[in-house]
């Protein structure tokens, strides 16, 4: 149980953190996080080989990704109004603020599979293949993934790509 | 000598991850000085990925909600062997607020909370802490050293610059200093080739300034500690690293530290 204090509790930061990007709704995430730790503490004894980061990142994967299903079921696309931006991101220099929330937005508007390769790799600092072993894909397709995100994203925050930013007079 | 193999799509994002060895990243440094439209392009990304994360560092930094704390979900009752959970809970709870409580020391009759023990404890704290961190497991990188070395000397009013365990096959990731109920602590980190992190750690000695080495497990943590001429060291690995191990890095940085100090 120590062990599990020591490995899990520092992941927690980083679970929120990926949660949060993915559902974009800070309730909602802590939810899962709070589900996904859950499971962790009933499970813990039984986990195989893998090693607790992993672990904890592929629970809480599939947890969003039944969530982020369970939306678009009940059609209850997850839009953010400002203040839900407000609250995933706030640096202390304006222009950084802006910046990043535009950047936020078009995370938003990524594939799901791409945004959630994106933010694993480039934000999480997993490795390619914990990444495959999370999202259950080979590692080449984590890679065509993260090409694919990462060319996106750039086209979306140069208005190359629909949809189009919105502007604020 | 063989000519590089042709430079793929997989080894750009690669290297706008950073995780090319070094020689590969060479060679595609060396690909893009001589393709302007793909730098352009791979630098974009460099930039995009800093922005990323940038943009979602607060997230991580903002305190964790109570719901969310780990020992309290553990403790909750509701669950078989309640008791077990709560007295392992009340373990680490003592862990987590920096006493020695939960540190086994070979001598049971030495003061845990200062002297050698806390240095342990102290140790591992900053180990649990910052060596899982996926953003700034050090606030000074090894590029960063000898501003790393000024600091932490100042702080401690003793030279005192990071033990060389390359030849050891830990290459060194950089440091920070770290508070400790004793006064500040200069925290030195280390990697290998597997990922596995290991910390240093020295500070200044109030008692047990000289004291031979000792070592200290919990859990998932291992450790050795010692203090000498007025200072204390302690070495942290994860418990798997086999103990033998460990002990011949920590008499390897003990003979640095012996002659720097």
């Amino acid at each position: 149980m120590k062990d599990m204090m020591l490995l899990v509790e520092p992941l927690i930061p980083a679970l929120r953190r990926y949660a949060r990007a993915l559902l974009r709704d800070r309730d909602a995430a802590d939810d899962l996080v709070q589900d996904c730790l859950e499971r962790i503490i009933r499970g813990w004894h039984g986990r195989r080989g893998d090693d607790a980061c992993s672990w904890a990142f592929t629970i809480l994967h599939n947890l969003a990704v039944n969530r982020l299903k369970q939306g678009q079921r009940r059609g209850r696309h997850a839009t953010l109004d400002e203040t839900d931006e407000a609250s995933i991101a706030r640096p202390a220099v304006q222009e950084d603020r802006l910046r990043h929330l535009e950047l936020i937005r078009a995370l938003g508007d990524l594939p799901e599979e791409q945004r959630c390769v994106l933010l694993l790799v480039s934000v999480e600092d997993l490795s390619y293949a914990e990444a495959a072993r999370i999202l259950g894909i080979p590692i080449g397709t984590v890679m065509s993934r993260l090409s694919r995100g990462r060319e996106r994203l750039q086209q979306l925050l140069e208005g190359r790509a629909a949809p189009a930013l919105r502007r604020v007079k | 000598m063989s000519a590089p193999s042709p430079i793929t799509e997989e080894d750009l994002q690669s290297y706008v991850d950073n995780a090319l060895g070094p020689a590969r990243h060479e060679e595609v440094t060396a690909y893009l000085a001589q393709h302007p439209e793909t730098q352009l392009r791979i630098d974009g990304l460099i930039r995009q990925r800093a922005e990323l994360r940038a943009a979602l560092a607060p997230i991580a930094e903002e305190p964790v909600p109570p719901r969310l704390n780990l020992a309290r979900l553990i403790e909750r009752p509701a669950r078989p062997a309640a008791g077990a959970w709560r007295s392992a809970a009340a373990a680490i709870l003592l862990l987590g607020l920096g006493a020695a409580g939960g540190w086994m020391l070979n001598d049971a009759a030495h003061p845990a909370a200062s002297g050698l023990a806390a240095v342990a404890a102290e140790a591992a704290d900053s180990y649990a802490v910052f060596s899982p961190d996926p953003v700034h497991p050090v606030e000074l990188k090894a590029e960063e050293s000898e501003q790393l070395t000024g600091w932490i000397s100042a702080r401690l009013r003793r030279p005192i610059a990071a033990p060389d365990l390359a030849a050891e096959g830990y290459r060194f990731m950089g440091g920070r200093l770290v508070a400790t109920p004793h006064g500040p602590a200069g925290l030195f980190m280390y990697d290998d080739d597997r990922g596995t992190r290991l910390v240093v750690l020295a500070r200044m000695m109030e008692f047990d300034r000289d004291t031979p080495m000792a070592e200290y497990t919990q859990g998932a943590v291992a450790g050795f500690a010692w203090a000498d001429r007025g200072i204390g060291y302690s070495l942290v690995g994860p418990a798997t690293a086999t103990t033998a191990r460990l002990h011949a890095l920590a008499d390897e940085i003990r003979r640095q530290f012996g002659q720097s100090v």
